[in-house]
This record gives structure tokens, C-alpha cells and sequence, in this order.
């Protein structure tokens, strides 16, 4: 019994089957990679599992609870968090302020009216996130406005927002696109170390067969809203069916 | 909110220095300057006013009389309440002056039934205008964005047309809402004022003040709104500085994030939008108990334009702008607007006659009664070019004096912004 | 069955009205994306082209008639308008009486120059910032402009009269077999509601059967493609500024023997043009007529006894309340599509 077990699936889009009976199962402290070509229903997926888009038959239990009809914060409160494709953060924050609100949504919950205390006197909030942007090298640049970091450091503090929630399910949409090479190896180190230092379940969707093949533990592939195979990178590179479907036309 | 941008690369160390520091009163560093700075401009606010001798012809220059005054700092509480809305969240409603106008309401009628003493007034006011803008807020947050806007003002001019006509037992429509003789007053015993007071002492009590050719008008009503401003400015601090401000910040910044971070945003909206309905209705109470009276024009939607003119006029987010700016309007209402050609050829007399005419010429649109012409000009400058207001206007002209300064420091910091990017 | 025909008719002036500053809002929110809160005011100085007009016909000239004499028994003065010195007796007075309709003609041209300076001069600067900025924007522009307007004309209402030939009212229900007297309709209302969906109707002709609306129409639907055939959508989008500036202008002249102008009709317009267009549907032009005149039809119906004492004080607010009914279970509108500023 994996962590998030996804049961038959279903979503359409108008005439169009986004995803037809998915099952997905993953499990605890391991790596999951989606992989698939544009328009198999990755994104579709995920958006599914944070509350997004509802699916229209089918469930998503996650830790045994079932996420469906939840909303996006309860879900997140549960222990999913999500890096999204184009780094989501608080764009006039600044860096330390946009790792302390997730810091206090975890301590908190999804509201608490503390409207007195100064932010500077929640010490505890204030060492969690200090000691958060120490792992991912930002310490530095804590006092910069966040919109104005590079593209690489929005997607360094973006995660850096997700772990400080100590999340058991982490979320990564395509979390290298757009990214040049060195950036994207950055990025894989990152996932790397933050996998071997915590006990963290990742799913992660991604094109760039370098990230999928470094990162993950067990790969399904997804071709019109179905699951194609599901297996370890090793034997997925070697399956025929996948050759077929989707390497044929990506890098390897 | 600058002077977070400011201290670049300031390591844990900083942090824990200033963890230790705990300020007064829950206030640190340059907090502490702005309340200071509040206190004393309140606090000497009728001798700062009041620079001219009465006698001199600049006299009618002097803004320091009660009337006004009561009014500058009035409107800079519903200027606060309303930048806790719009300042932080973003959201921009243009139905403000509807809490504001039941404040006032509220308070006369303790008024008629309890008696003169303003403060249950003052607390019943805060009560009502609380519990309508929790019905109003949480209806219209429904919504975001321009249709945000447009329910708050559907509402408010809902509650206007119906204060004027339906509701007419309980405002007194058109004639508005006042305090008669035969009103029941309760709790008025018989040797209290019969005028607002504050436990016996009357909000009209002025103290007049002559030195030398100056004359300075203490009233006491005066200074009782101005204590109520201070802590309304001194609670607006603390909101800003806490986490519950921080979470405000980020609504405007990414919802999106913010509701996939944990956080619900939408309690964290309506606790905005009551905290600035009840600072509104603060307002509204202070105004009836300066003077006993109710109306419903108080609650029309260019009431609550003026609440929005003032707040971005002196900048919105920024602690002090809301206060710059409701003195700044309210001062162009009553003194701007009595500048009259006489004046004006007063001022140009020392020129040639034709220029003197030429010149009064062009100036007189823009004074006297056509006052809202230059703030609907001033207005538009700011939103065009100075989205902060006058107080980023303010800290831009700081900037470059500090630059002359601190050339050096400027150069390696950018320098080492550089480098990070 | 008649008296409901008669609440009808009183809805449609002022519904014309709504529906043709709401669909000069739409086309700019359409086409420009731009929240145009000086779309009233835009209204207003078109009531004032017709104030304008009608002092420029009515400047006259004194001369002394030495054949008649005054009580006095001096010679009399005779005022003479330059316009029936210019044109003749008999035509110049017919003009300065056509005085309202004639001056369709001066403000088409000034609505446009005012609203082409307005797209050019302010708007154009202001597409990128958030909806709020354009909102606070426009707002201290219809400021102005209407103290501006203030400054030159005061602030009294300005009565500006109909021509001769409209003036009274007229029998409507007998012209469709009521009982006479049944329904008396006041003649310019009726040719205010014709001139209104003339003007609709040559808005809507323009946009579908011509090809400059037909590439409107596909910029307002997706700007980027548009704009990467190669075609200057943003020129033609100012021009539809300039049409949509227009529309609100001639509103404003036709209005005048109705209501006669102030400088702050505008702002007592815009609020309510704003509820029509919401309860239309953002971006849609056909909602923003319908939903005009519906509206008006209802606040009609809304001022007649039998509803004031079903629902006191329900004429005041009906309008509002229908806009947040609207808003709460159909955001998009009556005709709107899904999504538009929705964030």
C-alpha cells in the first residue's frame, strides 16, 4: 500500500479524454517519476491530486485519506506541497518572509488571527526558516525582494517553501523546463540531497529524461491519459513498448 | 516597507541582535521613530497648524482650528482602517464610507437613548460597523478584482438609497439624524452637558491660547479623536509587524501560492476587510460626537472615492501615507478652497499689472472653489508616476540626498547584487 | 395589460441610455482590456457638445429697429442670432430649434478627438498595470474632466430643449388599439429609444460586416494571433476608442432635453453603467444591451406603487440588488464568457 494510491481515474475535458483510468501507486520515501509526451495527462494528474480539478470517477487516497472535493489549502495541510512549472512564490516578499509563511502555515494552520505579536518575536518560525534557507545556500540574498531573484534562485526558494512544511508528498511539475543545463544539474543535485536528508515521498513530472533517470525510483509512463508501464528506470529504458511510444522521439 | 529591501545580506548574527532588541511598547527601530513622529504631530498639531499671526493676511492659511483639525485626524483613522484593506490585500472596495456613515448613526442614536457621553457611542459604533461590514465582506469576497470592487459598491450605495428613503425611522432620511429633547437619554444625569462629552467634559471645551500675535485654539475635542488616532496608528503598527500582516501581504502578492502553502485566505480577507469596516465606523462614532449629527450623504460611493483618494494619494501600504494624505485633502477642502482672486492679486501684486492678470488668470481654475480640479490632477500625477504616493515621492527625494552620502556603500552593493544574478 | 406596456416604455429611455454607455464600456474593456472609469464622464461632455452648440447658434448680435419703440418709447433693441443673419430668418430659427439633434454632427467629431487624445495621451500607458491602477486612473481623469466642465458651464443644470416638433407627448397606446389615454408617451423619449438602437444597431453593422470590425472583432477574441498576421490591431483598437467615445457622447447629446446636463450626470451614470455591464457579462457587447435595457425595464417596474408597497424603497435599489444576485451565482454575466477577469 503505497502513500498516494490513485483508483481508476477518470477526466474529461468536453470530447476530450484527459485521463482514462489511471492507476498510480506510490510509494513511502521513494522517488515517482510521471513521464509522457505532450499531452498524455501529466498535468491533468497533478492538478487532480492538489484539488485543482476534481476527477470526474474514480480516487485519490493519500496517507488513507481521500483528497478529493478537498480544497487546494486542505489538501496541502494534509502534507502534499507542489513546486509548480513556472515557480510559484510571493513576488513582493521578501526571500526570508516567503520561507516563514509556509513556516507558519505549518505551525498554525490555515488561519490563525495572531494580529499582535511582531513576526520578528516568533523565534521559532524565525530559526525554521533561517536554518531552511541554509540548506538551500540562500542565506544570503534573505533580505532581497523575491521577484527580483533569477529564475534558477525562484525555483531554489520555491522548493525551499515546500520543504519547510516538511511535507510527506512533494509535488514537482516539470521542475527544470525552461532551465539551461547547469541550472538544471543544480537542481537535480538539490532534489538529491534533499531526498538522502529526508524522509520525503517525491512524484515528479518532467521531459528531461537526464532529471527523470537521476532522480527517480520507479517510473510509469503515460500516453493518452493511460498508463503505459510502470517499472524501474533501468527496465523502463529497455522496454520496447516505451522505446515505441515515447523514446523514439526524446533524448536519452 | 522599504526599509525591508534595504539591509541586504544581513547573516543570522543581525538577526539575533535585533531578536534582543525588544523595543517599546512591541516596537522596534524605525517603528518607534514613526510613532514618535505621529505622537508629536498630533499632540502640537494646533500650534504646528496655526504658523501665522492671527492678524497677518497668511492667517487664513492657518489650519488649526477645532473644526478642522478634529477632521484631519478623523479622516486619518478611516484612511488607517481603510489601507489595512487595500494597503496589504490588495482588494479595493469603494463601499468604505457605508461603515463609516452606520459608525455615525450608531453613535447618535446611543446619543438619544443613553445620553451625551461618547462612549458608548464610540463603542457601539465600532460594534455595528464591525458586525455590517462581516456581512457585507463576507458576501462581496466572494468575488475578486474589479467585481470585488463593484459588489462593495453596489452595497454601499444599497445602504445610502436606503437610508435616505425605507430606513427613514431609524436615520431620519433626509433630514438626517439628530438629537431632540424629548429623546428618553436614559443615562443622562441631570448635571451632565447637554452635549457630547466625556464624562462631564465637553468634546467643544476650547482653551484658548494668545502669544504675541498668535492665537492657538486647544479644544478638548480635539484631542480626544487625536488619542484615538495615535492608538488606531499604534495598532495598525502592530498588524503590519505581525505575522497576520505578513499573511495580508501575501493574499496581494500570489493567492495561488498562499492557498497551495496551507493558508486560507479568505478568513484572512474578511479579518481585513472588518478590522478596516471598524476602523471606519471608529470614524463615523468620533464624527458624531464632535457633532451630533447623521446623514446619509456620509455613506454615498464618492465618500468612499475620497477614502481611496486619500490613501493612494499618500501612499498606499505605507504606514503614515493614509495619515499625509487624509490631512493633505481635508486641507485643500478647507483652506485651498478659500484662496479667491483677491488673494491671488495679493500674491502676484509685486508684478507688472498685465502679468499680474495673466497670472492670476491661469492660477484661478485651480484654486478656490475649483480645489477639485488640482486634486484630481495631483491624483492622477500620482498614480501615474508615483504608484507610493507621496511617501515613496518622500523617500525617492531622501534617496538621492542619501546617495551624495553613501556613494561608496551604494557601489559595492550593487556590485554584490551583480554577482548574485 | 397597458399599464405593464406603459412600465415598459418608461424603462427603455432610460435603459437606452445604460446600453449605450455600457456598450461604449464594453468595447474599450473588450478591446483595450482597460477598466474605463471616465467613460461617464465621457457621457457628460457629450451633453455638454449639445450646451455648446446651442450658445455658439443662440450668439446673437443687437441692432436698432427704429420703426417700433419700447415701453419707454425709445427705439427698440432687436437681438438677432447670428444664425439668422447668416442663413435667413426662417432657416437660422429652424436651425437654433434643431439645435439637439444637429449637434449629433458637432460631437461625433469632438468625441472622437477627446476620446483618441484620451487613448493616446493616458490610457495607452496604463494596459500593463493591474485593473486597480486603471480603475484609480480613470477616476481622477473624470475628476477633472468634470471640473473642468464645472469651471466653464457652473454647476446648474442647463435646460436644453428638444425641437418644436418633438416637444409633448403622444398617444401611443391608440396607435396599437388601447383605449386613448391609456398610454401617453412623452415623443422624445420615443425618439431618444429609435436614435439608441440606430446607433447600437450601426455599432453592431460596423463591427460584423465590415472588414476593419471584422479584424476588431478577432483582436478582442485573441490579440496576440491577430497581432502576429502582421496587422496593427493596437491602431484599430484605438480607433475603437475613439468609436466607443463616441457612442457614450452621442448618449449624452440625445439626452439632454430629458435630463438637463450637469457636470456631475457623468459620475451619476458611470455607477449604475458599471452594474449593467457586469450583469451583462465583461467583455460581451451584446449582453451590455440587453442587460441596459433590461435593467432599465426593471427599475421601471420597480417605481410603481404596487412594488413600493410589496417592497418599500425597491425602486432605489433594484439595480444594485440584481448586480450582486448577478455577481454571486453567475460571475460571467447574463452573456459573458467564462473567465474573463475572473483572476
Amino acid at each position: 500500500m503505497g502513500i498516494l494510491e490513485v483508483k481508476n481515474v477518470n477526466k474529461r475535458f468536453g470530447g476530450l479524454q484527459a485521463l482514462g483510468d489511471v492507476n498510480l501507486s506510490v510509494a513511502e520515501n521513494t522517488c515517482h517519476a510521471i513521464i509522457g509526451p505532450n499531452g498524455a495527462g501529466k498535468s491533468t494528474l497533478l492538478n487532480c491530486l492538489i484539488g485543482k480539478l476534481i476527477p470526474d470517477t474514480g480516487s485519490v487516497m493519500f496517507d488513507g485519506q481521500s483528497v478529493l472535493g478537498r480544497k487546494p489549502h486542505e489538501i496541502n495541510q494534509m502534507g502534499i506541497s507542489r513546486v509548480f512549472q513556472t515557480p510559484e512564490i510571493f513576488g513582493d516578499l521578501t526571500v526570508f518572509e516567503n520561507v516563514m509563511i509556509p513556516c507558519f502555515a505549518k505551525r498554525d494552520g490555515a488561519f490563525r488571527m495572531h494580529a499582535i505579536e511582531s513576526v520578528a518575536a516568533e523565534t521559532d518560525i524565525v530559526d525554521q526558516a533561517e536554518s531552511m534557507l541554509a540548506e538551500v545556500n540562500m542565506l544570503e540574498k534573505r533580505d532581497i525582494v523575491a521577484s527580483s531573484l533569477s529564475r534558477g534562485d525562484k525555483r531554489r526558494l520555491e522548493m525551499a517553501m515546500c520543504l519547510s512544511q516538511t511535507p510527506k508528498l512533494l509535488l514537482l511539475d516539470e521542475p527544470t523546463a525552461g532551465m539551461a543545463r547547469a541550472d538544471t544539474n543544480n537542481t537535480i543535485e538539490l532534489l538529491k540531497q534533499i531526498k538522502a536528508r529526508r524522509d520525503i515521498t517525491m512524484c515528479i513530472i518532467e521531459h528531461d529524461m537526464h532529471v527523470v533517470f537521476s532522480l527517480a525510483d520507479r517510473i510509469t509512463v503515460l500516453a493518452q491519459g493511460t498508463p503505459l508501464v510502470e517499472d524501474t528506470p533501468d527496465k523502463i529504458k529497455g522496454h520496447p513498448k516505451v522505446r515505441e511510444a515515447y523514446l523514439g522521439e526524446a533524448e536519452v | 516597507m522599504t526599509d525591508q529591501t534595504q539591509h541586504t545580506a544581513a547573516g543570522p548574527a543581525t538577526t539575533r541582535a535585533r531578536r534582543k532588541s525588544q523595543g517599546v511598547l512591541g516596537l522596534r527601530g524605525r517603528d518607534i521613530t514613526l510613532m514618535g513622529i505621529v505622537l508629536f504631530l498630533t499632540l502640537a498639531a494646533p500650534f504646528i497648524l496655526n504658523p501665522f499671526p492671527a492678524t497677518s493676511g497668511m492667517a487664513q492659511f492657518n489650519a488649526g482650528y477645532p473644526d478642522l483639525m478634529q477632521r484631519f485626524v478623523i479622516f486619518g483613522i478611516f484612511a488607517i482602517g481603510f489601507n489595512i484593506l487595500f494597503g496589504l490585500t490588495g482588494y479595493l472596495s469603494f463601499g468604505h464610507a457605508a461603515f463609516l456613515g452606520v459608525g455615525s448613526y450608531s453613535a447618535v442614536w446611543m446619543f438619544k437613548l443613553l445620553g451625551y457621553n461618547i462612549v458608548p457611542g464610540l463603542v457601539l459604533s465600532v460594534i455595528v460597523a464591525g458586525l455590517f461590514s462581516l456581512v457585507i465582506g463576507y458576501i462581496s469576497l466572494r468575488r475578486s478584482g474589479i467585481y470585488f470592487s463593484i459588489l462593495t459598491l453596489a452595497f454601499a450605495q444599497m445602504s445610502f438609497a436606503l437610508a435616505y428613503s425605507v430606513l427613514t425611522p431609524i436615520t431620519n432620511g433626509e433630514t438626517g439624524l439628530q438629537v431632540y429633547t424629548s429623546d428618553p437619554q436614559y443615562l443622562q444625569s441631570a448635571d451632565a452637558p447637554s452635549i457630547p462629552h466625556l464624562f462631564g467634559l465637553e468634546m467643544r471645551a476650547t482653551e484658548t491660547l494668545r502669544l504675541g500675535g498668535w492665537s492657538f485654539d486647544l479644544n478638548f475635542g480635539y484631542y480626544v479623536c487625536a488619542v484615538v488616532m495615535v492608538l488606531a496608528f499604534y495598532l495598525a503598527i502592530r498588524i503590519f509587524r505581525s505575522p497576520f500582516g505578513m499573511m495580508l501581504r501575501a493574499v496581494k502578492s500570489n493567492q495561488q501560492r498562499m492557498n497551495y502553502t496551507g493558508l486560507n485566505s479568505r478568513p484572512y480577507t474578511l479579518a481585513a476587510f472588518v478590522i478596516s469596516g471598524m476602523y471606519a465606523g471608529l470614524a463615523g462614532g468620533l464624527m458624531a460626537s464632535m457633532d451630533p449629527l447623521a446623514g446619509a450623504e456620509r455613506m454615498q460611493w464618492t465618500a468612499s472615492g475620497e477614502v481611496v483618494l486619500m490613501t493612494i494619494l499618500g501612499g498606499a501600504g505605507t504606514l503614515i501615507g493614509p495619515v499625509l494624505g487624509a490631512g493633505l485633502i481635508k486641507y485643500f477642502e478647507n483652506i485651498f478652497s478659500k484662496i479667491n482672486d483677491g488673494v491671488l492679486h495679493q500674491w502676484f501684486a509685486f508684478m507688472p499689472d498685465g502679468i499680474e492678470d495673466l497670472l492670476v488668470g491661469i492660477v484661478h481654475p485651480f484654486v478656490g472653489k475649483g480645489w477639485h480640479l488640482t486634486l484630481g490632477l495631483l491624483f492622477m500625477l500620482v498614480v501615474i508616476f508615483l504608484p507610493g504616493g507621496l511617501v515613496e515621492g518622500g523617500q525617492r527625494i531622501a534617496s538621492v540626498f542619501r546617495r551624495d552620502r553613501k556613494a561608496g556603500g551604494a557601489e559595492a552593493r550593487a556590485a554584490a547584487k551583480r554577482n548574485v544574478e | 395589460m397597458d399599464a405593464i406596456f406603459l412600465q415598459i416604455l418608461n424603462g427603455l429611455d432610460k435603459g437606452s441610455a445604460y446600453a449605450l454607455i455600457a456598450l461604449g464600456l464594453t468595447l474599450i474593456f473588450g478591446t483595450l482590456g482597460v477598466v474605463n472609469f471616465a467613460h461617464g464622464a465621457l457621457f457628460m461632455i457629450g451633453a455638454f457638445c449639445a450646451v455648446t452648440l446651442s450658445r455658439l447658434l443662440s450668439l446673437s448680435f443687437t441692432t436698432i429697429d427704429e420703426t417700433r419703440t419700447d415701453f419707454l418709447g425709445n427705439p427698440m433693441k432687436v437681438e438677432t442670432p447670428y444664425a439668422e443673419w447668416l442663413f435667413g430668418p426662417e432657416f437660422g430659427a429652424a436651425i437654433i430649434d434643431w439645435t439637439v439633434p444637429l449637434s449629433i454632427l458637432f460631437a461625433i467629431p469632438v468625441m472622437l478627438v477627446v476620446g483618441l487624445v484620451m487613448e493616446r495621451g493616458l490610457i495607452k500607458h496604463f494596459y500593463k498595470r493591474p485593473h486597480a491602477d486603471q480603475i484609480l486612473v480613470t477616476f481622477g481623469l473624470a475628476i477633472v474632466l468634470q471640473e473642468v466642465i464645472k469651471y466653464f458651464y457652473g454647476a446648474n443644470p442647463i435646460p436644453t430643449p428638444a425641437p418644436e416638433l418633438f416637444r409633448g407627448s403622444f398617444d401611443f397606446g391608440a396607435l396599437l388599439g388601447f383605449e386613448a389615454n391609456a398610454v401617453i408617451y412623452p415623443i422624445w423619449r420615443a425618439v431618444y429609444f429609435i436614435f439608441s438602437l440606430t446607433v447600437i444597431a450601426a455599432v453592431f453593422g460596423f463591427l460584423q460586416f465590415t472588414t476593419f470590425g471584422m479584424v476588431v472583432r478577432a483582436g478582442m477574441a485573441d490579440r496576440e494571433t491577430v497581432g502576429l498576421l502582421g496587422i496593427d490591431i493596437d491602431k484599430r483598437f484605438t480607433i475603437m476608442f475613439g468609436i466607443a467615445a463616441a457612442v457614450a457622447g452621442l448618449a449624452g447629446v440625445m439626452y439632454t432635453p430629458i435630463n438637463p446636463p450637469n457636470y456631475h450626470m457623468g459620475m451619476d451614470f458611470l455607477v449604475l453603467s458599471f452594474v449593467v455591464v457586469v450583469v451583462g457579462g465583461m467583455g460581451s457587447l451584446p449582453g451590455a444591451v440587453l442587460a441596459g435595457f433590461l435593467l432599465g425595464i426593471l427599475e421601471s417596474f420597480a417605481s410603481t406603487a404596487w412594488a413600493i408597497n410589496l417592497v418599500p424603497g425597491i425602486n432605489q435599489i433594484i439595480i444594485y440588488l440584481v448586480a450582486i444576485v448577478v455577481l454571486l451565482t453567475r460571475p460571467r454575466g447574463l452573456m459573458g464568457r467564462k473567465g474573463v477577469m475572473e483572476e
